[in-house]
């Protein structure tokens, strides 16, 4: 059904690695929707993977499914050497439980209104899961904590509660509290579409920063002319498909798919934060 | 228009003079409050007074008496309130488990707890469980009642506060890695609690009054001292109204420290 992995016809660029993510044939039911219909994908170490599509077109299911926020109804998700299967019949037992949260902890995740824990500082957001789950002695994800609130351009506000941040500041806090588990890849799902725009480009600064400097990272996106600063590959799903893939100037420029111009021209339409130029 | 019209006043001085008109209605309005509350209070009291044929002397005499009983009220009150507190963590917790089991045994308990009167309840543990060879002095056996009985309504009362905790937040904490015994530890009760403080807060008020319903055991609480030497001094209602005047109290007050520890809550969250 669904296209092979990797692009056809494109040298890979060369600063890629080796394949860490690799999705297997998923596919996602919600009751009778046919949500996911098949989707092959690999991503590569370092490489920076935008998913684009219309609103239901399976992007966000996709990415929830890769750790598991959704249990797939076939097929596999493997990170980083930890292959988990779907098992919609044992969701709930407690060897999947574990392994899923195994393959959690490979990657982090994003999410659009950032879930901060609101009871906690900046501080204690990002040191949480370091020191009860991976197991970190306190000083040890301190030093972490700080290291990637700097990265994110938050170490002052680390005694702040959330409260206190813009959407943008909670964004980039998020990030710095995903970075702290350092993960194999990070999960974007829209990160930025429920902030202010004038608060959306230091969101995308710090993420095209991390892309440049080797993250591996999957986001689900409107911003068009992000992906096209920081994609090495752009991914067009349709209906649960992906329809189109490749480098960001060939899917965003010269898309070969009907339904993906069809889609960029809509998006023209619709808003400037999507133009190509 | 005319050279003799007043001079507009300037901005600063509308300003100061709306702020004085503001505080000045707030002030009228406190005033009257207050007058109201004082002018009933008293009309009431006074009314009381005549009809109960209230002796000056018997109050005098038996205030410290049954005063004292408010020791016991509130100390059967705060144990209490800590054990159903418990119970309704655990109990909430067991209602939302995928354990038809353990979701079975909280909802039995929360069903035949609510569904049966509380002074039913205080009679049972006290006079039923010896028969089975458990036999327990009245303070405990009627903390623990107390403690079941709200136990069973807070249960409900922190299911709620658990489920009004966003569901992403949650879903943040898994994609982190953290177990589920960790996330509901961590991230969900912590917040539930918030939610349901000023509930908690209510069900104490509740709980200072309902325990005047452990006086049928004995417990030396506030209402059964005042039935004690009412009857006995043949002036069983001053005795009630003492009673009463201290109940009141003791709401007023813990109501004004509800109030101070909502704000600080709410000033430190979200």
């Amino acid at each position: 059904m669904s296209e092979p992995s990797g692009y056809p016809g494109t040298a890979p660029p060369t600063h890629l690695g080796e394949p860490i993510v690799r999705v297997g044939n998923l596919e996602k039911y919600f009751g009778e929707n046919h949500v996911l219909r098949g989707v092959d994908l690999e991503v590569r170490q370092r490489e920076a993977v935008m998913i684009i599509g219309r609103s239901g077109s399976g992007k966000t299911t996709l990415l929830r499914c890769i750790n598991f926020l959704e249990e797939p109804t076939v097929g596999w998700v493997e990170v980083d050497g930890l292959r988990v299967d779907a098992d919609p019949l044992h969701a709930r037992s407690r060897e999947h439980g574990e392994l899923v949260r195994q393959l959690r902890m490979r990657a982090g995740m994003l999410f659009q209104d950032f879930n901060l824990f609101p009871h906690m500082t900046v501080l204690e957001n990002c040191i949480e899961a370091p020191t009860r789950v991976r197991g970190l002695p306190r000083a040890e994800a301190l030093d972490l904590a700080d290291r990637y609130l700097e990265k994110v351009g938050l170490a002052e506000k680390r005694m702040q509660y959330p409260s206190r941040l813009s959407g943008g500041q909670k964004q980039r806090v998020a990030i710095a509290r995903a970075l702290c588990m350092e993960p194999q890849v990070l999960l974007f799902d829209e990160p930025t579409s429920a902030l202010d725009p004038e608060l959306i480009g230091e969101v995308l600064r710090v993420m095209e920063d991390l892309a440049h400097e080797g993250a591996t990272m999957i986001v689900v996106t409107h911003e068009m002319h992000f992906a096209r600063e920081a994609a090495d590959r752009v991914v067009f799903i349709h209906e649960g498909q992906i329809a189109e893939q490749g480098p960001p100037e060939q899917v965003l420029d010269h898309p070969r798919d009907e339904r993906c111009k069809q889609f960029l021209r809509r998006f023209l339409e619709a808003g400037p934060s999507g133009s190509p130029d | 228009m005319t050279a003799e019209a007043p001079a507009q006043p300037t901005r600063a001085d509308i300003i100061t003079r709306v702020a004085r008109a503001q505080s000045r209605m707030r002030l009228m309005f406190l005033a009257k409050f207050a007058f109201v509350w004082i002018a009933l209070t008293l009309g009431i009291g006074a009314a009381m007074w005549y009809a109960g044929r209230v002796d000056a002397d018997f109050i005098i005499q038996f205030s410290p008496f049954i005063i004292q009983g408010a020791g016991v009220t509130i100390l059967v009150c705060a144990l209490s309130i800590f054990f159903a507190t418990i119970l309704a963590v655990l109990g909430a917790i067991a209602r939302l488990s995928r354990n038809p089991y353990i979701n079975g045994v909280a909802s039995l308990y929360v069903s035949l707890v609510r569904g049966t009167p509380l002074l039913v309840q205080i009679l049972f543990i006290f006079f039923a469980l010896p028969q089975l060879g458990i036999v327990l002095p009245a303070i405990p056996a009627g903390i623990i009642a107390l403690s079941f009985n709200y136990g069973a309504y807070m249960t409900e009362i922190f299911r709620a506060g658990i489920q009004a905790v966003p569901r992403g937040q949650r879903e943040a904490a898994a994609a982190l890695g953290m177990p589920e015994n960790l996330i509901m530890r961590r991230i969900v009760l912590p917040q539930a609690v918030r939610i349901v403080i000023p509930a908690i807060g209510n069900d104490f008020v509740a709980m200072l009054k309902d325990s005047a319903l452990i006086s049928v055991i004995a417990v030396p609480e506030l209402l059964w001292r005042a039935q004690r030497v009412g009857t006995r001094e043949l002036q069983p209602i001053p005795a009630l109204m003492i009673a009463a005047l201290v109940y009141w109290v003791l709401t007023i007050a813990f109501s004004f420290f509800q109030e101070r520890l909502e704000r600080r809550m709410a000033r430190s969250d979200r």
